[in-house]
């Protein structure tokens, strides 16, 4: 029988806004790519929380959308924190990064809960952190994309982020650091969409879950180079 | 410098400001510098200018549909015997009615118009209506657009309600939008909406239909004008009266915009209209220069889509049949388009697999290629420089209808460089 992935999407309805799907697309494409079946499944508020998932990502939402999922996290929180404690890769950009923190405090002072996967912090800023942004990490080298958020999130003592500044902001407008790693999980407020332009970081999402899978992964060949040249000149643009 | 500007009269503010748009226009600038100029030397220009209109002014804001809606509503107030004035280089930020003020008054001036129509994008029309507020104001839609630009949708229908609320006699509202529909409750002064009816609802999705998002909807409201049916020919319903009629507009967002077109005239002239003349005039509009407009190469048609958002690339894409055709796309990245690519995520594309696209070009054009990739469509030729590409596109093509789906300043880009291969209306 040949070997599958389940991708878990969390609260596409509402955490969606900065082009969350490509990076569900590019998943699925490169898992296929590398030989795996891909099933995607949809999570969202009073849904029950599904079995024998693979990877979890989660996007971006508007205040309103982060209202409506935050008492639904917070009651998937014991799960989200155990699969994340089995080595299960997630990828969470924007909103759900902020709300894998421990909170986020908005702009009238009033505080969201998050599940504390995370040991990162979020304060509403009074300028919102727009642009391209490019930061480089030791697992993954360089990483391109686009940031659009006006939370300042703080990591915690110990909390790894995912890369340093190069062009662009990141976590808060002081640290020069962007985002946040723990076990497999990432955290980032990179879109773009983030995925499709940085294969290293999906095919390490790939290779964890197939590892935790199967136990073993054999990457194949792929011909990467319309997004060596999507790199190329998006790293170019202006701010 | 500024000490003589400040002692400088009307009469020689706008002398100058005609001066430098004179200047702007032969260097092949654009709009909004003469603009900026006037408004420096003049900060009243506009507001004094326009105040003397003898019907105010409609201000027309929303994301998708501003531009082809106002040159319909301007057309059908022609069309009743109105002299109209308007900002239609396109230029939808108040410098550009400031710059297309410049064209049209006198040099004491003087403005020679019974009405003024307004195109201006949601942020600029926020702090327009402050200090010039509308007689009537006609609000199309809220959808995803530049969020790089206005933050978030939400925050963006925060902008359309102020300027509803800033509206001195009648706001017109989409009732199928519901955001704004809340703004038309929230409202106690006039309001008037127009509709679709429901057999025809699930051509129009909405960003919020694609994520099956179930945002609270008011109550329905009856609607002035409803359209029926699109196709060949477009039925309105007009209070009770059904009135069919050819139209020369293509895709069915630019058909439903002609029902906001309809319910803003009117509103405005009541009594007065004659509305044989208004569905007659409204059959002979043509798209505005980039949404829809057909030029010809070698005998065969070569359509400009404007694309600027999801919704609205989403929208087009259902709207014109890709068989037969070869088909371009044009991605931008530059101010004026939006400088963050994660938008073309949230468009299928999957309607091109059969036919593949032909080139794809712009700053962006490898975002693109990689986008059409993950949709499993081909395409034959990708290049950064948009008018190699184009030009790649007509030699491969010779024989074949054209279309060519392009961002703001990368369809610039592509009528400049249409202009070697036939005539394209200079628009500025």
């Amino acid at each position: 029988m040949k070997k599958s992935l389940t991708i878990l999407q969390l609260y596409p309805r509402d955490m969606n806004i900065y082009g969350d799907r490509g990076n569900t697309l590019a998943l699925k494409k490169r898992a296929e790519q590398h030989g795996l079946a891909v099933t995607v499944v949809d999570y969202n508020p009073g849904d029950s929380f599904p079995k024998n998932i693979d990877i979890i990502i989660g996007g971006g939402g508007q205040d309103s959308g982060q209202e409506k999922i935050k008492d639904d996290l917070l009651a998937i929180k014991d799960t989200l924190h155990e699969l994340a404690n089995n080595g299960v890769p997630m990828l969470l950009i924007c909103g759900l990064y902020q709300l894998f923190g421990k909170y986020f405090k908005t702009q009238t002072g009033h505080t969201i809960d998050g599940i504390g996967l995370l040991d990162i912090t979020t304060v509403a800023g009074p300028e919102r952190l727009i642009g391209n942004i490019v930061i480089q990490s030791e697992q993954f080298g360089e990483i391109i994309g686009y940031e659009n958020h006006s939370g300042q999130t703080y990591l915690g003592a110990n909390m790894q982020p995912l890369g340093q500044v190069i062009i662009g902001a990141g976590n808060n407008s002081r640290d020069g650091v962007e985002g946040a790693t723990y076990k497999n999980v990432i955290g980032s407020y990179m879109h773009g969409s983030l995925l499709p332009k940085n294969p290293a970081i999906t095919d390490w999402l790939i290779e964890k879950a197939a590892i935790n899978k199967y136990s073993t992964f054999t990457p194949a060949t792929i011909d990467d180079h319309i997004i060596r040249l999507a790199r190329k000149y998006a790293k170019r643009r202006p701010r | 410098m500024y000490a003589i500007i400040e002692v400088m009269t009307k009469p020689y503010s706008v002398l100058m400001g005609k001066a430098v748009r004179h200047i702007s226009r032969m260097r092949g600038g654009g709009s909004a510098l003469p603009g900026l100029f006037v408004e420096k030397i003049d900060k009243h220009f506009v507001r004094d200018t326009l105040a003397q209109l003898p019907m105010g002014i409609v201000l027309i804001s929303g994301t998708n549909g501003k531009t082809t809606t106002t040159k319909m509503v301007v057309e059908l107030l022609e069309g009743q015997g109105l002299k109209v004035f308007t900002n239609k280089t396109g230029s939808n930020f108040s410098r550009g009615v400031a710059a297309a003020l410049l064209g049209e008054v006198n040099h004491r001036g003087k403005l020679h118009a019974d009405i003024a129509v307004l195109e201006l994008d949601e942020a600029h029309a926020v702090h327009f209506v402050q200090t010039i507020p509308p007689r009537y104001s006609l609000l199309l839609n809220v959808m995803r657009d530049q969020l790089d630009r206005f933050g978030e949708i939400d925050t963006t229908a925060a902008m359309l309600s102020k300027i509803a609320h800033a509206t001195t006699q009648t706001v017109v509202i989409n009732r199928e939008d519901p955001r704004l529909a809340k703004i038309g409750e929230s409202l106690s002064s006039n309001v008037v909406y127009f509709g679709l009816a429901n057999s025809i609802k699930s051509t129009f999705p909405s960003d919020d239909a694609l994520h099956d998002n179930s945002i609270e909807r008011p109550k329905k409201s009856k609607a002035d004008v409803v359209l029926t049916s699109v196709g060949e020919i477009a039925t309105f319903k007009i209070q009770d009266t059904s009135i069919e009629t050819p139209l020369k507009l293509r895709g069915v967002y630019n058909i439903f915009n002609a029902a906001a077109a309809l319910t803003t005239v009117r509103s405005i002239l009541g009594d007065r209209l004659d509305q044989v003349q208004l569905i007659k005039t409204l059959s002979s509009v043509t798209p505005a220069f980039g949404r829809g407009e057909q030029l010809r190469i070698d005998g065969n048609p070569c359509e400009l889509i404007l694309v600027k958002n999801p919704s609205g690339f989403r929208l087009s894409l259902s709207s014109f049949d890709p068989n037969n055709t070869a088909t371009m796309i044009a991605i931008n990245d530059n101010y004026a388009d939006g400088r963050d690519m994660s938008w073309l995520w949230d468009v299928d594309f999957e309607s091109l697999q059969q036919t593949g696209v032909s080139c794809v070009g712009g700053l962006r054009a490898y975002d693109m290629t990689l986008r059409l990739q993950h949709d499993n469509v081909t395409v034959d030729h990708t290049d950064i420089n948009v008018a190699k590409c184009l030009d790649t596109f007509i030699k491969n093509n010779h024989q074949l209808p054209k279309r060519i789906y392009c961002t703001y300043t990368a369809m610039l880009a592509i009528r400049q460089a249409l202009s070697k291969y036939t005539k394209v209306e200079d628009v500025r």
